[in-house]
């Protein structure tokens, strides 16, 4: 019999049952949920008069609809601020632990899990999000799921889930200075498309992966579902244990011990059969950036968007469709295009490193007059990080602003909106027309990429400026 | 809580035959701010449907008087995105009971799913049939039998089978809901929590 691979050993602990002909009855470890997605599951809750099973094993935390500038005023949007207080009301009724805003723990859903140790090897976690897969960078388990299902974890701590098929995707060699985790993901992307991994989860595996910190791995994770694939995970390692290690709520002393011995096994048997396993080298991969609007359309910085004859032509109307909405000529050269806005921040690239890498960069340097730089740190304890290593007065310096935590303009639920046919260069996740604001362009990039957009004013490979 | 019964459907079709349709278009992260799951129809296709005055831009499919029906019609890879179920909602509140298309996003495809909603995935040339044959006349009626698990146009007779995962036919046939079910085998969570220690 083939060995298992590492999803199949985590998924199989968690099944409490199977239905036959249909999906199985999952177990949920911890589940996060923020304040757009579940509000109608506490309704549900309350309308079928339950209480919930496990409160302890949710946490909550409102992100989407903050705003990141004066987060100890009450928020302006009355909606945003009735849906925020929805949340508080319903976490205190039924005893789910709430990081509110102003809290020390405050922040992006996907961001405070891993930081505070919520997020830990072994374990399935899921939250109504789909960037729930970034979790699985601890080789956990972990996926978006929607309102029903959120409200199925509150009820019984379990969701019916049919079981995707799995996918290895190897990255092997040395990633060239300049080229990070996100280049690493948007290439992946670039590869199989945006549809490419539905169905499946991955486990990214080689050489390159285990190079990267722990956040690195968060940002590869994060952009699972941008392929379509449900999640992606990484085997757990020493950076993994190390960076789990002293943090809130991760198991201490002789727990934590015991905990890192079974952490060790989880890994995919050297026999594990996957359904897909590709491979790439880190020599072909470069800063990267998208064109389009979907997160599949992404080319090296230095190349040029795709000539129409070379797209197929099932897929041209599309394309074309794609192209029109962008402002931008197929066969054109990507780099040198003007730059209108950057957004720094997300729960792909909002962490401390993140941070850094731009502080590091633009230090000496100045942001060019015309571009408006949002820098958005994805929690209070990333913010108060940035401030103590002295990241706020760097960027300030160069002519940057450090604002406050939350998930800001990677979906513009907030008033961080990148006005009608402006450009942004962005580190989060999702180019989807209008993602950052009616009629708003966004091109998705690396830190380091959009901070050198922010210098330059135009679309540039960050390794000329290194 | 029961919930609506999925019966059989005869109906004309609304095409929107553009590839990955993302649920940033189905509903912008603008309009989530609503706590219940009521009146999301009216933002469907917000800004594919409406300018920024808020006045119906000509040219898109639900603002074409010519076309209607209780089935949508997609291309590939519907649904893609954020796992909002606000955009199943949407859909559904605007008044469809199914969509088609040649490729669904998993996490749409549970949300629909759960909402009553069908999606209906077929092979691309049975998909290219439907765009052709709703493009020659708005008012060709598509049939969709879930108990056959069967979609096809009226006139020509033309037809697909389509796979759905049994448990979940099961639910949509007789109203049946995952949280029931789910209340209903506590036992055995509990007893597989006590297992796992």
């Amino acid at each position: 019999m083939a060995g298992k691979t590492l999803f199949d050993k985590i998924w199989d602990k968690h099944v409490v049952d199977e239905i036959k002909g249909g999906p199985s009855v999952l177990y949920i470890d911890r589940h996060l949920i923020h304040e757009v997605t579940s509000p109608q599951a506490f309704a549900g809750i309350e309308s079928r008069g339950i209480s919930l099973f496990r409160p302890e094993n949710t946490v909550a935390t409102p992100d989407h609809n903050v705003p990141t500038v004066d987060q100890h005023l009450s928020i302006k949007d009355e909606l945003s601020r009735f849906q925020v207080n929805k949340l508080t009301e319903n976490c205190e009724k039924h005893g789910v632990t709430l990081y509110g805003l102003n809290h020390p723990y405050h922040g992006i859903v996907h961001v405070i899990g891993p930081e505070l140790g919520i997020t830990q090897p072994g374990l399935t976690m899921v939250c109504g999000d789909s960037h729930t897969s970034t979790h699985g960078a601890f080789g956990s388990v972990a996926f978006g799921i929607g309102t029903s299902e959120v409200e199925m974890v509150l009820a019984t701590q379990c969701i019916l889930q049919p079981k995707p098929k799995k996918m290895r995707i190897t990255v092997d060699g040395e990633l060239a200075k300049g080229v990070t985790a996100k280049d690493v993901v948007l290439y992946i992307i670039a590869k199989i498309s945006a549809s490419g991994g539905t169905g499946y989860f991955i486990e990214y595996a080689g050489s390159v992966i285990r190079s990267l910190s722990m956040e690195g791995r968060m940002t590869v994770c994060n952009m699972s579902i941008e392929s379509g694939a449900r999640g992606g995970l990484i085997a757990p390692d020493q950076t993994t244990f190390d960076y789990v290690k002293g943090r809130e709520f991760a198991p201490s002393g002789d727990d934590f011990d015991q905990a890192v011995e079974r952490w060790k096994l989880l890994k995919s048997d050297d026999d594990a059969v996957f359904d897909k396993e590709l491979h790439y080298d880190a020599a072909d991969i470069e800063p990267m950036i998208t064109y389009g609007t979907n997160p599949g359309m992404g080319a090296k910085i230095k190349d040029k968007i795709p000539a129409v004859e070379e797209i197929d032509p099932a897929t041209r109307e599309s394309y074309e469709k794609s192209l029109a909405y962008m402002g931008f000529d197929a066969g054109s050269p990507i780099a040198g295009r003007k730059v209108d806005y950057i957004f720094v921040g997300s729960c792909t690239n909002g962490r401390i490193e993140d941070l850094r890498e731009v502080a590091q960069f633009v230090k000496g340097k100045r942001k060019a007059e015309h571009v408006t730089a949002w820098i958005v740190p994805g929690s209070k304890q990333v913010e108060e990080q940035a401030h103590e290593e002295g990241i706020t007065e760097i960027l300030e310096a160069s002519g940057f602003k450090l604002r406050q935590p939350g998930c800001s303009a990677c979906l513009a639920m907030n008033d961080d909106k990148v006005p009608e046919g402006m450009l942004a260069v962005a580190t989060s996740n999702r180019n989807f027309e209008g993602r950052q604001g009616p009629g708003s362009r966004t091109m998705l990039a690396s830190p380091l990429t959009a901070a050198a957009a922010a210098v330059t004013g135009i679309i540039s490979d960050p390794r000329s400026l290194l | 809580m029961p919930s609506e019964i999925f019966q059989n459907i005869e109906s004309t079709a609304v095409p929107l035959p553009i590839e990955n349709v993302d649920t940033d278009q189905i509903i912008p992260a603008r309009f989530l701010k609503a706590t219940t799951r009521d009146g999301f129809g009216e933002n469907l296709f917000r800004d594919w449907r409406f300018d920024k005055n808020g006045l119906s831009k000509e040219g898109f499919v639900l603002n074409n008087l010519s076309y209607s029906g209780t089935i949508l019609v997609g291309g590939k890879n519907f649904g893609s995105g954020s796992s909002r179920e606000h955009a199943a909602w949407a859909i559904h509140d605007y008044g469809f009971k199914v969509v088609v298309s040649s490729f669904f996003a998993d996490i749409f495809k549970n949300n629909a799913l759960n909402n009553g909603l069908l999606p209906v995935q077929v092979s691309d040339s049975f998909l290219s049939t439907l765009f052709e044959a709703i493009e020659q006349d708005a008012a060709t009626i598509i049939k969709v039998n879930l108990e056959e698990q069967t979609i096809s146009i009226a006139a020509s007779g033309a037809s697909e089978n389509f796979d759905i995962n049994p448990y979940k036919k099961k639910c949509l046939l007789n109203g049946y809901d995952d949280i029931d079910y789910l209340l209903s085998i506590k036992e055995k969570i509990v007893h597989f929590e006590k297992s796992r220690t």
